[in-house]
């Protein structure tokens, strides 16, 4: 089985990349399958059910869905193999910019968009930094001299990625992608002893544990505050 | 240059030799001026390893990735912008299975090809297999030929060798600042001295639009017509790409004859995907799809051509009738 780690800011179209690009490999008769990691609400699992492929979905709730993210990966990849999926694609939503879901040796995939602002690259993290692939999607809307400028925005974010374009909607791109990403060769049967690409961030604080209190008496744990210098 | 070597360099003498580099620095929010005469080693030893948990920076990496911008660009650079002279496209399958109906086509620069057919007949996908230099491993099974040759991966994979620019009636200005700074942006991406080239832009727009615009106009507030002049005018000037897509432009606002002549004055390859025969007969030639494949290619016949003096003379009509609107006069038609 190919294991796939998709990532992204919300609302970038992650699904619509992936929903697309399960139609490639279908046509080359491959089994897919998708776990959908998100945080509060998702109902994309009914339309990667509409698309007729096994789909389970992980709510983090009130963790960190990074966090949830890499504590379930090794029972995701054992559903995975359980249904014989050639395929498996994890897709998350990078919340805090600053996580990536990334493991060593399994592909990942960035996907941001068009419309997203030219300095988004840079404020991304390790999930644009360390991605195998960056999909840029929302390229039929803005011009092409936008497309130009983003696409070496992120460029200067991520050189050694390789870069495409992909149309969420219409799919152009997306049997591309699937070329990409699929290597007969990869029989992965387990993550257990992999190691993520990047530590993700730390904070354990009073807040993480539930408190609602605002004041420095209540802060306990990994605390910080703003540098103000010598401004009052 | 390789990782390695690149760190026993100082900031100064890789920006020397790069000048490149020095954007690419700066973006990442390295302070050049200050740190110019320590080595990039230096630099990089400076950061703690608290920074490099808090902003997620990792020395080793910014290594390799540096080393990989600089080939990249170098790659890129040494290229001629009009490095490609003609495409060629080996029959595939249509949708059935099918061996498609033509002979090789081969298309040179400066050439107009039309491609039409009905809503979901294949012209995306042929789109698609130009923009990926399909060698039978796209749905189709075409080969498309980059002057002659297959495409190697790497020139398949690299940003700075996109084949195909795209332009069409959906597409808007989404950033919000002048055409100036737009343009200069642009320029900058593409590590081109701005000045010369965004006037010459900018003139050529406002030749191809009805209504003039300034430098200092910003680009959400541009018409219709405007905004897909400033398009044609940036991308026949100032996008890398060989080959021009343009996927239907409403007559509305812009004179798509000196637009088509800006493109091939450019030495671009253009492509139009459309379905209102001025501009169709505007190509010298014409694809027809149908069933995912290609069904026939033609050339534009005399018989054609003397069509498209006829609707010349509509689509001026309309434009003056248009301007005459705009103007606040009453409407009239010329003498006959």
């Amino acid at each position: 089985m190919n294991l796939i780690s998709i990532s992204g800011p919300p609302s970038c179209g992650k699904t619509s990349v992936i929903l697309k690009t399960i139609e490639a490999f279908k046509e080359k008769n491959l089994a897919v399958g998708v776990v959908k990691f998100d945080c509060l609400y998702t109902d994309d699992d009914k339309l990667y059910e509409k698309a007729g492929v096994p789909v389970k979905t992980g709510l983090s709730g009130s963790l960190c869905p990074d966090h949830y993210f890499v504590s379930n990966i090794e029972e995701v990849v054992q559903w995975g193999l359980a249904r014989s999926l050639d395929v498996l694609i994890t897709e998350s939503a990078g919340l805090c910019n600053r996580c990536s879901p990334y493991l060593k040796d399994v592909s990942s995939v960035c996907v941001i968009d068009n419309l997203s602002g030219i300095n988004t690259p840079k404020k991304i993290g390790p999930m644009l930094k360390s991605a195998d692939i960056v999909v840029i999607t929302k390229g039929d809307i803005v011009s092409q001299a936008e497309r130009e400028v983003f696409a070496s925005k992120v460029q200067m974010a991520n050189s050694k990625a390789v870069i495409l374009h992909v149309n969420g909607l219409t799919g152009q791109g997306a049997y591309e992608l699937s070329g990409l990403l699929y290597k007969d060769s990869e029989q992965l049967t387990t993550v257990r002893g992999l190691e993520l690409r990047y530590p993700m961030p730390s904070a354990l604080c009073s807040y993480c544990l539930g408190e609602k209190r605002i004041g420095e008496e209540y802060q306990l744990g990994n605390v910080r505050k703003i540098d103000w210098g010598d401004e009052a | 240059m390789r990782a390695e070597d690149l760190k026993k360099l100082s900031i100064a003498a890789i920006i020397k030799r790069y000048p490149f580099v020095a954007t690419y620095l700066e973006d990442k929010g390295f302070d050049i001026t200050d740190t110019s005469d320590r080595t990039l080693e230096e630099l990089l030893s400076s950061f703690d390893e608290e920074y490099q948990e808090e902003f997620a920076f990792n020395p080793e990496q910014f290594m390799e990735e540096l080393a990989s911008y600089i080939k990249d660009m170098l790659s890129f650079l040494g290229e001629e912008h009009s490095g490609i002279h003609s495409i060629s496209i080996l029959p595939g399958k249509d949708k059935s299975g099918k061996t498609e109906g033509f002979s090789p086509l081969t298309i040179e620069k400066g050439e107009i090809v039309a491609i039409v057919g009905p809503t979901g007949s294949g012209k995306s996908r042929l789109l698609a297999d130009i923009e990926w230099a399909a060698n039978g491993d796209t749905p189709t099974g075409r080969v498309v030929l980059i002057d002659g040759e297959v495409r190697s991966d790497d020139h398949r994979f690299s940003l700075n060798k996109r084949l195909v620019a795209q332009l069409s009636q959906n597409m808007n200005f989404v950033m919000d600042v002048t055409v100036e700074e737009f343009l200069t942006l642009h320029a900058k991406s593409r590590q081109v001295e701005a000045d010369e080239v965004v006037t010459r832009i900018i003139e050529k727009a406002n030749h191809l639009s009805g209504e003039p615009f300034l430098a200092t106009t910003p680009i959400t507030s541009l018409s219709g017509g405007q905004s897909r002049a400033l398009m044609i005018a940036d991308t026949a000037i100032l996008s890398q790409s060989p080959i021009i897509l343009i996927d239907e432009i409403e007559n509305a606002g812009i004179d798509r004859k000196k637009a088509m002549e800006l493109l091939v004055g450019e030495e671009k390859i253009v492509l139009i995907a459309t379905h209102d025969p001025s501009l169709a007969l505007m190509a010298d030639k014409r694809i027809q799809i149908r069933n995912g494949g290609i069904q026939s290619v033609s050339k534009t016949d005399e018989q054609e051509k003397q069509i498209l003096g006829k609707l010349e003379e509509i689509d001026k009509l309309l434009g003056d009738l248009r301007k005459q609107l705009r103007q606040g006069e009453t409407l009239s038609l010329p003498a006959e």
